[in-house]
This record gives structure tokens, C-alpha cells and sequence, in this order.
């Protein structure tokens, strides 16, 4: 099998640029016009290093160091009141700055507030599993593993959630080809009747424009329908249904309803 | 002396038929096609809906098992995964002969439009597969017709032993 190579300047290279085109932004708040979200912040501030903060579609960012992410997670649940993470995963970065953003969303029911916990880490760097604070970590650091490759360290189960055990590759990346590499393409066939049963069943038709315009008459009418790979034949004869009392089958009897009879005594 | 004139050859004589091996065999295979409970996606619901009591598929002896081992009808209603094909592969090596194959909806015929990473693009990559439904989902409809086709080819089959078991490859 060909070694998959990483097509590194996918993301750098535009398929086409529009030089007046400016990307909408979202708008970022300070964080001060929001008291709760001032209040919070002030006590991450107090014990850790956040290197940036704002407010954004009424949620607020806090970057944090990955290194603290754990007792943050702990200081979010026991202190601050943000009893839920509703979701955690990475964003790829690996192109443009050579690593994964990886992002902790949080709901504080009592507070009606959410917020999202951001840090910045390496392609190869592992972060610290949150599993033990919030049970709903465990999932989504599994699928964060599944889909990026982003290890967790003192996850109690770290094993692909989504693709099977002995896949190669993580699916989500941005270098990963939508219709799957090489190993993904021929996975089913290798597994089940082994490589050398390619040639024989062949590669996967991937192509969504192909059209074979025997199809209607063949494939999608009924009482025309032609064994598979079967010529068509313009003045084929219809096909009706034939029940299986037409064809003599014994002891089946076609309904004939001058014979049937109407019974109107109920006590008969 | 016989009070009557008795015509073997004819029913009401005597409960009596006459007929060929191939056709007994045949009338029961084709009417008792017990179906394997395959739903893997959409087309499973509809395939749910053939054998409730609307559109009533045991009319046809098509009785849906939870068993491969009870089963001779293998209706693949649904997206099949690359993850999950390999237990397709198994669960229809463990239908005993003679067994049939229907791939139900775009998903199972060619993969559909999940031209993706992990879905198998089309069952019968894996498993010989007899007759393919279009339709995404097929209505109930679909699916009776389809069964009424195969049992139609069915009825034509020889039910002889020496009939080679289908392969893939």
C-alpha cells in the first residue's frame, strides 16, 4: 500500500480568492459589559494565566494554558456553578499553525450562562483528560481522539468511539480526503476476503456524476425489470406481476367474486 | 364396486394432487420466506411498515426473525457502514441455504449519496445480493412487489440439491 502523505498546503492554498471580499466577522464584546461573565473571569484570573477573553454571541472565549486545564474544569464545576459540559472536540489548525484549538463548552443552569474554555496545543501534545469532573468528557475525548488523533492522558478508556478499532487515519482532519485514503477505500474487501480479492471485486465507483441512461428502463420501471448488467431492449415486453394462482400452483384458487357470498344472518 | 367415479386428477375427487417435486418445494420456499430484522437506517422504518398490520407482509409468510438461523431472507434496509460490514458478511454466512438477498434503497444498492469515507458503496461489494430496490426510501409497496418478484423467481428455481450456493467471489 502507498505511505499517505500529508497534503500540508491544502489549507494555505485558495481555490480562488476574492481580493475584495472581507471575511463577516462576528463581533466581540468586552468582557466587562457583562457583570456574571466579570465575575467569573476575575476568579479564573485569580489562580491561573488566561491569555485571552471576550464575549462573543453572548458566550464568553477564556484562553487558558493547557497545562491548567484540569483544575479549571474542577474550579468551573465546584466554584463557579458551570454544571454542564455540553461539548468538547478540537478544531484543525495543523496548516496554518501546526497544531489543534481545542474547546470545552459549558452551561451554567443557575447562572443561564455559557461560556467556552479554549487552549492552543501542539499537533503531537497530549492534554489532560476531564472525564473524572465531567462524565460527559468521556464520550467527547473519545471522538476528539477518533476524529484528530489528539491524545488524552488519564482518560479510563481511551479507544476509537466512532470508526472501527483497526482503522487507520482520523477522519476529521483537514488533510483527510472526503471519499477516505487508500486504506479506507479497499477496508471492507481487505477485511472480509483479504487484498487479494481487490482485483476481483474492484475499486469503489466514487464518481456522484455518473449517470447510466439505461437505468430508467431497466433499473426503475416496474414490469420491466432486467436481470443486473442485462441488455435493454427497446421493444421488451412488459413484465406483469403474475400471482401465483395464475401459474397452477395446486391448491391455490383465484378468487372468483360471482362465487363469493355475502352473509347477512349473523347466527347462520 | 365403487359408488362413485373417482377422477384422482382432479381436486374435490379426493383431496388428492398431483404435481411436480420442484413445484411443492418451490410453493413452500417462495411462501414462507422468513426475513432476517435488518433495519440498518431509514428504509428500516418502511421496512417496519411492510410488516405491520397495514400493508401486512405475513399474508405473504414473510415473517421477520431475529435469528439468520431461522431466516432465508436477508432485506438489507439501510446504510451499511464500513464498520458494520463485516457482520453483514458473517450474519449472512450464517443463513443456511438456499438463502436470498434484497438491497433495499439507494444506501444499500450503491451507497447512495453518502459518498463518503465510511459507508460501503453498495452491499453487494460484500454479499451477493438477488434483487435491488430503488427508492429512497422504498414505500411498503416497493418492498411487497420486490418480494412478490423473488418469489416469482423462486418459483422458477429448481429445488434440486446440486444447485451451486451463490459466492461473491
Amino acid at each position: 500500500m502507498r505511505a499517505y502523505t500529508p497534503k500540508d498546503d491544502v489549507q494555505k492554498k485558495s481555490y480562488y480568492t476574492d481580493r475584495y471580499y472581507v471575511a463577516p466577522q462576528v463581533p466581540k464584546f468586552d468582557v466587562e459589559t457583562d457583570d456574571v461573565f466579570a465575575a467569573d473571569l476575575k476568579a479564573i484570573k485569580a489562580k491561573f494565566k488566561v491569555s485571552e477573553a471576550y464575549i462573543q454571541v453572548e458566550q464568553m472565549v477564556v484562553y487558558i494554558n493547557p497545562k491548567n486545564i484540569h483544575a479549571v474544569m474542577t474550579l468551573l464545576k465546584d466554584e463557579l456553578e458551570y454544571n454542564q459540559l455540553s461539548e468538547c472536540s478540537a478544531i484543525d489548525f495543523i496548516a496554518a499553525r501546526g497544531g489543534f484549538e481545542v474547546f470545552y463548552q459549558m452551561l451554567s443552569m443557575n447562572k443561564r450562562k455559557r461560556l467556552r474554555i479554549k487552549f492552543f496545543i501542539k499537533q503531537d501534545e497530549a492534554i489532560q483528560s476531564v472525564s473524572d469532573v465531567y462524565r460527559s468528557a468521556d464520550w467527547a475525548e473519545r471522538e476528539m481522539y477518533d476524529m484528530y488523533g489528539v491524545i488524552v492522558k488519564g482518560h479510563p478508556f481511551m479507544k476509537r468511539i466512532l470508526m472501527p478499532d483497526d482503522w487507520e487515519g482520523h477522519p476529521l482532519l483537514k488533510t483527510y480526503p472526503l471519499h477516505g485514503d487508500e486504506f479506507a477505500q479497499w477496508y471492507e474487501v481487505d477485511k472480509i476476503y483479504g487484498k487479494e480479492a481487490r482485483s476481483v471485486i474492484g475499486p469503489e465507483i466514487r464518481d456522484a456524476a455518473r449517470v447510466d441512461r439505461y437505468d430508467t428502463e431497466r433499473f426503475a420501471r416496474l414490469g420491466h425489470e432486467v436481470d443486473f448488467g442485462a441488455k435493454f431492449d427497446e421493444n421488451q415486453a412488459e413484465t406483469p406481476i403474475k400471482y401465483q394462482e395464475d401459474e397452477g400452483v395446486f391448491m391455490i384458487k383465484k378468487l372468483d367474486s360471482s362465487e363469493s357470498v355475502t352473509i347477512t344472518d349473523r347466527d347462520r | 364396486m365403487a359408488q362413485h367415479k373417482i377422477d384422482f386428477t382432479k381436486d374435490g375427487g379426493l383431496p388428492v394432487a398431483l404435481t411436480t417435486i420442484d413445484n411443492v418445494v418451490n410453493w413452500g420456499r417462495s411462501n414462507s420466506l422468513w426475513a432476517l430484522t435488518y433495519g440498518l437506517a431509514c428504509c428500516g422504518i418502511e421496512m417496519m411498515a411492510s410488516g405491520a398490520s397495514r400493508y401486512d407482509f405475513d399474508r405473504f409468510g414473510t415473517i421477520f426473525r431475529a435469528s439468520p438461523r431461522q431466516s432465508e431472507l436477508m432485506i438489507v434496509a439501510g446504510t451499511l457502514t464500513k464498520k458494520h460490514a463485516e457482520f453483514i458478511k458473517r450474519l449472512y454466512d450464517q443463513m443456511a441455504e438456499p438463502r436470498w438477498v434484497i438491497s433495499m434503497g439507494s444506501c444499500a444498492n450503491t451507497g447512495g449519496m453518502f459518498n463518503t469515507y465510511a459507508t460501503v458503496q453498495g452491499v453487494d461489494r460484500v454479499i451477493p445480493v438477488d434483487l435491488y430496490l430503488p427508492g429512497c426510501a422504498p414505500r411498503p409497496e416497493t418492498l411487497q412487489y420486490g418480494v412478490m418478484m423473488l418469489q416469482q423467481r423462486i418459483r422458477k428455481e429448481k429445488a434440486n440439491r446440486s444447485l451451486k450456493p451463490k459466492r461473491l467471489m
